[in-house]
């Protein structure tokens, strides 16, 4: 595409104005990106006993991030996203456990099709509203759905779901060994590595960039000649495989897939650990689930109506004071700090 | 509503924006009642009139913010009245609200950007970083010098003050690169000592744009418009030169008559 | 014959079922429409007026009549204070804080309760009077969901008077329909909106103690009726009574029909007209058209 550059020669190329810099550069690696994998990576040497728990924060990560595109990026609230969670997690689980298909990362992918296709068709259809209509038709699909797999309990087992999957090896040599969980870590963490940097991706994008318009001002992307709605389906439905990955992980890893995957309490935790480590700003999904994961680890089996008050007063507090979540603290505080050093 | 008799559009050319009999119901309220309107290429038009009178109302018809109850709309010969808002941006006409519409969360250099990358083809793309888009970059740091936005274009939009946020409403729409440029009250809000900024880049704008201009400030209508609608109770009350319509009688009575605002004032 | 006095039995079991759910509900439906506020916390409302009643009935033995009262006076008096202190400052926030809010809400009551009182399941002794059957003529059914669907249909009748005939009422219609208008008109739409929040929550406190029976009372109640609270009053339109009657007598038939004859996920279809009907409608039943 020839760029019109309407500089005059005369003067410096504008693209070394430090704004113009800024820009130029934004999508480039930092330093400390690399801490969360270098993070993973010592988890597995340093506490191989919690592999377990590593990998369930591994899958609450990537649930988070697909709920991130969705909400934090281009602004669409839903409690429904346990919807394509769930359908990424039945898809592999009824692959499995019928002996149709075991091959793990391929049926990763036919997990985050199916969980695609879901989130297209709502999608299509729902992104026609918005406000509280949006919000009850997410969680009216989903409940849709969990009763449908309900319905269907002569192939989903129902309540009880469906036990003891078989998950053929990875690359036919890594096996996943229900007590040795070195596979279902490493495989999860790979998993995860190349969804995130494919959202990063995404999100650094003229297409990512123009997601933070539509959330900005819808009002104003229609006046720029922008097809809103276009982009928020595609959003939507790229948001959706990604969970559907997730899903798919959980059966993967748990060798085990129930209603549970399609519940309310799923969707509405999920959008916990998003907010609590903030939105719309990609690593909030990592600070949120590590966070709310650990503390539910260790609080919510030992007292866990306490977890439940706590976990209502922080959500309180949040939503009056600090609704940018832990992340958005951080960046307040360091702001005042800048400011502080800055002045006399 | 019982079906309303059809109005014939045919194109006629050298006119940029034209509309016919257009009108917009509001149920039993008529908001913008019949306006047959032409706008030409290298156009400098103002709209004015008293508050009410449906000028506002008459730009949301002209960009399809709002559908027409009856009439057409036409651009540059072509029938554009079912068209969407974004499909008429493509097709060429940009605009400006009268109340601020930016994405005051991101940089004044972000906002221009986002409009320039939606005009170039840019926008859809998914697998790059927006970053290397040098030349939307370099084109939206273009205009927000000619905006004199050049020293705050990295601030949130957020922390300026409201004058200059005016600019970057302007720079957004200058960014589509219009063939017609639809200005409602550009320099409302905007102090005094500021508004100088908004009227020079106005006066700056490539001659062959088509300008409207909705104002209330008569000292701007005669520094920028060659020709000037004056709209009441949505109808075209009179139309001329700015001199025509100042020496028209009945245009000082509807000012006058309206709580002693003269001319002269907002 | 059989099958008439069965289907009787469905449409009874069901408005009866509604009525409960409309008078839970309908508090939602008119904060909703009166100032777009996303209440999820509107079920927990519930919960805490239907734990006062039965507190009261159990433990004080207080008759059924005085415990109803006591519960909507407390329930009420509740929310004013978190009306106050916290709904007030999200008035003009976006809709994500709001449903954050309220689900911490929800979490804080459930906890609440659960330390208070305990995690089991609370009976009630429904009044003598209301026990039994009634006889109807060509078949019997349980005096008490009569009693229930007479009650509801009282109820949205008085309501709807009071909407029609008190100037209250006038100025609860005009701020739904445009708040902005209202506001212009000198109507102090804040002030309304907490005597409004008040008597609805005071309105679910009752639905709350009068749906025992049917549905239980357990510290989860705030969440597991919750999405039917949602549907009815979206069903039914934000802001209308006479919409969340309509659209609570007709999810109760429904739900009922359904666990009769579908028991596993035959509330399926439920969310598949809720989803037909918001799309063809998204307004709801007798909700207003976003201009």
């Amino acid at each position: 595409m020839p760029p019109r550059q309407p500089h005059t020669p005369l003067l410096p190329p504008r693209i070394t104005h430090p704004a113009a810099q800024a820009l130029a550069r934004r999508h480039r690696l930092r330093w400390w990106e690399v801490l969360p994998w270098a993070a993973a990576i010592l988890f597995y040497f340093v506490v191989p006993d919690y592999l377990g728990f590593g990998t369930e924060l591994l899958i609450a990560v990537l649930f988070a991030l697909s709920l991130d595109l969705a909400l934090g990026y281009a602004g669409i609230v839903t409690l429904g996203q346990a919807a394509f969670f769930g359908t990424g997690a039945y898809t592999v689980g009824l692959l499995a456990f019928h002996g149709i298909w075991t091959e793990p990362i391929t049926s990763l992918l036919i997990g985050a099709l199916a969980a695609a296709v879901v989130g297209l068709l709502s999608g299509l259809v729902l992104l026609r509203t918005g406000g509280l209509t949006l919000l009850m038709l997410t969680i009216c699909i989903m409940e849709l759905l969990e009763q449908a797999a309900n319905m269907a309990h002569d192939y989903t087992g129902g309540f009880d779901g469906l036990a003891s999957l078989a998950i053929a090896p990875v690359f036919g040599v890594f096996e996943f060994n229900p007590l040795y969980l070195n596979t279902q870590f490493l495989y999860s963490l790979a998993v995860v590595l190349v969804c995130f940097l494919f959202l990063r991706t995404l999100v650094y994008s003229p297409f990512g960039q123009s997601l933070t318009g539509i959330r900005e001002n819808l009002l104003r992307m229609h006046a720029v000649g922008s097809p809103v709605r276009r982009r928020l389906v595609i959003c939507y439905t790229i948001s959706a495989a990604i969970a559907g990955v997730a899903g798919g992980l959980w059966a993967q890893t748990n060798a085990y897939v129930n209603l549970s995957v399609l519940s309310l309490d799923r969707a509405a935790t999920v959008l916990i650990v998003l907010i609590l480590g903030g939105y719309g700003r990609l690593y909030g999904a990592f600070i949120g689930a590590v966070v709310y994961l650990t503390l539910e680890h260790f609080l919510a089996r030992i007292y866990p109506t306490a977890w439940q008050l706590g976990l209502g007063v922080l959500l309180v507090l949040i939503a009056l004071f600090a609704r940018n979540g832990i992340l958005g603290l951080g960046e307040t505080l360091w702001r005042r700090y800048l400011q502080w050093r800055a002045s006399p | 509503m019982a079906a309303l008799p059809a109005v014939a559009c045919v194109a006629v050319s050298e006119i940029r924006l034209e509309t016919r009999a257009l009108c917009r119901h509001f149920g039993a309220l008529v908001a913008v009642n019949d306006i047959d309107f032409k706008l030409a290429a290298g156009a400098r038009h103002a709209l004015i009139g008293p508050n009410g009178a449906g000028k506002t109302t008459f730009i949301n018809l002209l960009t399809g913010a709002l559908p027409t109850t009856r009439g057409c709309v036409l651009l540059s010969g072509k029938d554009i009245t079912a068209k969407a808002q974004a499909e008429r941006v493509k097709l060429g006409i940009a605009r400006t609200f009268q109340i601020n519409q930016l994405f005051r969360g991101l940089s004044v250099l972000e906002n221009i950007c986002i409009s320039v990358a939606e005009r170039v083809g840019a926008a859809p793309s998914m697998f790059y970083p927006a970053g290397k888009r040098t030349d939307v970059i370099e084109e939206s740091m273009y205009l927000a010098e000619v905006l004199k936005l050049a020293d705050v274009a990295h601030h949130r939009v957020s922390e300026l003050p409201y004058g200059r946020q005016r600019l970057v409403e302007l720079a957004i729409a200058i960014g589509l690169r219009p063939e017609v440029l639809l200005l409602d009250e550009p320099a409302a809000g905007v102090p005094s000592v500021e508004s100088h900024i908004v009227l020079d880049a106005i006066e700056g704008l490539p001659e062959q744009i088509a300008v409207l201009i909705i104002e209330h400030d008569m000292d701007v209508v005669f520094r920028f418009a060659k020709r000037v609608t004056v709209m009441v109770s949505g109808a075209v009350f009179a139309e001329g030169t700015p001199k025509e319509i100042e020496a028209n009688p009945q245009v000082r009575a509807i000012y006058l008559g309206q709580s002693g605002h003269g001319p002269h004032n907002g | 014959m059989d099958f008439a006095v069965d289907l009787a039995g469905i449409v009874l079991g069901g408005l009866s079922a509604g009525s409960v759910l409309f008078v839970v509900s309908v508090g939602l439906s008119v904060t909703m429409g009166l100032m777009g506020f996303v209440n999820l916390a509107h079920g927990a409302f519930a919960m805490f007026g239907g734990y006062v009643i039965v507190l009261a009935m159990n433990s004080a033995h207080i008759d059924f009549a005085a415990a109803l009262a006591i519960g909507f006076v407390a329930t009420a008096a509740l929310s004013v204070v978190l009306e106050r202190v916290l709904y007030r400052p999200l008035y003009r926030a976006g809709e994500l804080d709001q449903v954050l809010l309220t689900i911490g809400l929800i979490f804080i009551f459930i906890a609440g309760i659960t330390i208070v009182v305990g995690p089991e399941s609370q009976p009630l002794e429904l009044p003598s009077t209301l026990g039994g059957q009634l006889n109807l003529g060509f078949m019997h059914y349980r005096t008490y969901s009569i009693f229930l669907i007479v009650i509801g249909f009282l109820i949205v009748f008085g309501i709807w008077l009071a909407f029609e005939r008190t100037r209250i009422g006038a100025q609860i219609r005009a701020t739904v329909d445009n708040r902005r208008m209202a506001e212009s008109l000198g109507i102090n739409v804040d002030r309304l909106f907490a005597i409004t929040f008040a008597f609805g929550s005071g309105m679910a406190a009752i639905g709350g103690g009068l749906g025992v029976e049917f549905l239980g009372l357990d510290p989860q109640y705030a969440l597991k009726y919750l999405v039917y609270f949602l549907i009815a009053v979206s069903v039914g339109g934000l802001g209308s009574v006479v919409g969340v009657y309509c659209a609570s007598l007709l999810l109760g038939v429904l739900d009922f029909a359904l666990k009769l004859y579908l028991p596993k996920g035959g509330t399926i279809f439920i969310y598949v007209f809720t989803i037909l009907l918001l799309l063809w409608r998204p307004q709801g039943l007798f909700g207003r058209r976003e201009t």
